[in-house]
């Protein structure tokens, strides 16, 4: 009995417990503003919004988690898309998946690049990513010639997996989300190299101490961070069914970033969990649904991101504080 | 820091000090010298692009759009070498702008409504302050959520309209000159030497650089450096205002986008002068130079009609190549 109480004062006490709350609470209220929101409708339009965020959610989570960021990732989603979506167009003859492959490739590579400007130069990842941002921009107009690849040219089947279902009426993509963030548990939780990522990123002067090898294992994060996002950006070309050069993935890092935060994963490394990633971005997902349902203006939303990475930077703070005191406090004892 | 140990060569230490380098490598070694001769370079490749730029004129009037963005620069080279980094000017411009026209559509008179919008500027600037001193949390990512909520902020203020009719004198500022030289220009200009002035020569801009190199020595030294930070970042989000109503009154119309990407022109200014990203070092004057630079390259780039959209790669290619030689010269310097 007594064991059972610990476990659920435990259960409570981690920071996914209290992301949950906030995200049923948020339901709640407002289903019962807007009774329209409680329904299966919402919740495959959430479904939808979510598997773009997630996937490079993920990505984003690692680099975080190793004491790095990377604003790069909406300019790698969108050279990827682009790529893919000229191949589509331009060899309509090859197999979809060669598509699929040199988006992931190439966002794996555009990755691997920041991860070794970051690492030869010791640089921070924060500039390095900035200027990626707009390098990686600038290259994506160059190679599409500043040209939209429109809807005719997006193959059907890819488009089809943003609307059928293999089973229980949920669609290819958000299959292929969840599949990603189970594979990112496994690795980060049960793999030596993902407990290296913690390790790195809770002080990054005794990872090495500990026959971490940080060079390595940062190129990593960063090439599985650039990966995903290009994935996402064929998870964009399936769910919108076109790719704009001047569109696609402006400002999503930020996004990705807010999901991330508001998941617990702190922006001083070394914390962080999948499960609270996914909750924050199904958090972030609904909140996006929700303000056209509550009517409140579109205008709303990019302030919203932006208070909800300051909110949760405050309550990060507050968390690592309290965590301080009870360990003093335990050595005390 | 080097030109002081010069002053006094015969150090009594007990462990033998470094022979000093010779003044002359002290000299030429520096960051500001490479801005200078890249300078040169591009106006040469620049002239030959095109006859237009042998006419100085011409650059002058080109340089008025990059003037708003150069101010704020001028600043944020003072919050560089603080150790600290805001990455919100350019949003903080729009919102500040939106809040000047706003206002002015209320019905507010121009006068007051620009009072407002110095003020928002001077408040955005102190919320940074708060979340980064008070809270003490990581400037840049605190300055990475502001710049979305600033941004949004804007966006709800002025909707995706765009807010105009301004009265003529408000309007056209960049065409408004004083000795043949474009007002922007010349703001920009006084601003420089003003500040130049400030951070090299008065005990305050020392103690800019203190707090810079070592933070703790500095709370040791005496050195009141929240303060001195908050006052940083104020004076951030006030210029950062003032290049807001500069922006309005050049394009005689605002919108939530205005400035939109800004924060890297502005960081690539500073990168470029030589300012070090860890803080402690850089100079006003490479950033007056890094402008001037920028101006030049962006102005070619126009005229030898490459499209703006890929002007973006060059600009993040010499975000990074700059970081990276500016990094290496400190890490020869500090041998």
């Amino acid at each position: 009995m007594n064991a059972l109480s610990q476990s659920f004062g435990l259960l409570f006490r981690r920071r996914e417990a209290g992301i949950f709350v906030m995200l049923v609470l948020f339901c709640i209220v407002v289903g019962i503003i807007q009774p329209r929101f409680a329904s299966l409708e919402t919740a495959r339009i959430v479904a939808l919004a979510i598997p773009l965020i997630l996937v490079s959610a993920m990505g984003q989570m690692m680099v975080i988690v190793a004491r790095h960021v990377d604003l790069s990732i909406g300019s790698i989603l969108g050279f990827s898309a682009i790529v893919a979506g000229m191949i589509f167009r331009d060899h309509a003859e090859l197999p979809i998946f060669v598509g699929v492959l040199a988006a992931i490739g190439l966002g794996a590579g555009l990755g691997l690049l920041n991860g070794l400007i970051v690492t030869i130069f010791k640089l921070p990842s924060i500039i390095v990513t900035l200027g990626t941002l707009s390098l990686y921009r600038g290259l994506l107009f160059l190679a599409s010639d500043s040209r939209q690849v429109d809807p005719q040219y997006i193959p059907k089947p890819l488009i089809q997996m943003s609307q059928t279902s293999p089973i229980g009426g949920i669609p290819w993509i958000v299959i292929i989300a969840f599949a990603v963030a189970l594979l990112t548990y496994f690795f980060l939780d049960h793999t030596r190299i993902g407990r290296q990522i913690y390790a790195i990123g809770s002080n990054p002067t005794a990872a090495p101490l500990r026959g971490i090898r940080v060079v390595p294992v940062t190129l990593l994060v960063f090439t599985i961070s650039g990966a995903l996002a290009g994935l996402a950006g064929i998870i964009y070309a399936s769910r919108f069914g076109y790719v704009n050069p001047g569109i696609t993935g402006v400002g999503f890092e930020f996004t990705v970033i807010a999901a991330v935060v508001i998941g617990g994963v702190s922006i001083n490394g070394g914390v962080g969990t999948v499960l609270g990633t996914v909750l924050g971005v199904i958090l972030l997902g609904a909140v996006n649904v929700a303000l056209p349902i509550l009517g409140v203006s579109a205008f709303w939303q990019d302030a919203i991101y932006g208070a909800v990475i300051l909110v949760a930077l405050l309550i990060d703070r507050s968390v690592r504080r309290r965590g301080l005191k009870s360990l003093v406090a335990g050595n005390r004892a | 820091m080097s030109t002081e140990t010069h002053a006094t060569p015969q150090v009594s230490a007990v462990r033998d000090a470094a022979t000093p380098r010779p003044r002359w490598q002290v000299i030429v070694f520096r960051p500001e010298t490479v801005t200078f001769l890249l300078l040169i370079i591009a106006i040469i490749v620049a002239s030959n692009l095109s006859p237009f730029f042998a006419n100085f004129s011409f650059i002058l009037e080109s340089s008025t759009y990059y003037s708003e963005y150069s101010i704020v620069a001028l600043v944020l080279t003072m919050v560089i070498i603080s150790g600290e980094i805001d990455l919100s000017p350019a949003s903080t411009m729009a919102l500040t702008a939106c809040t000047f026209a706003a206002s002015y559509q209320a019905g507010v008179p121009i006068p007051a409504a620009m009072v407002l919008a110095v003020i928002a500027g001077g408040l955005l600037g102190a919320f940074n302050g708060l979340m980064v001193i008070v809270f003490q949390l990581p400037s840049i990512i605190v300055t990475i959520g502001t710049l979305t909520l600033y941004r949004g902020l804007a966006q709800v203020l002025a909707g995706d309209k765009s807010i105009g009719k301004f009265p003529t004198w408000f309007v056209g500022l960049d065409y408004r000159e004083l000795l043949g030289i474009p007002v922007p220009v010349l703001i920009f200009v006084g601003a420089s030497i003003v500040l130049g002035l400030i951070v090299g020569m008065t005990i305050f801009g020392r103690q800019i650089y203190q707090i810079g190199t070592s933070e703790v020595a500095a709370r040791h030294a005496g050195i009141r450096v929240r303060a001195i930070k908050m006052g940083l970042f104020i004076l951030m989000g006030l210029t950062s205002a003032v290049a807001g109503l500069m922006a309005a009154s050049r394009l005689g119309s605002v919108r939530y986008d205005l400035a939109t990407g800004g924060e890297l022109q502005m960081v690539l200014m500073v990168m470029l002068g030589g300012t070090y990203i860890f803080g402690g070092r850089g100079t006003i004057l490479g950033t007056f130079l890094a402008s001037w630079l920028l101006v030049i390259i962006a102005t070619g780039m126009t005229v030898a009609n490459i499209v703006i959209t890929s002007q973006l790669t060059v600009m993040g290619l010499l975000l990074i190549i700059s970081i990276i030689a500016t990094n290496a010269i400190y890490a020869r310097n500090q041998r």
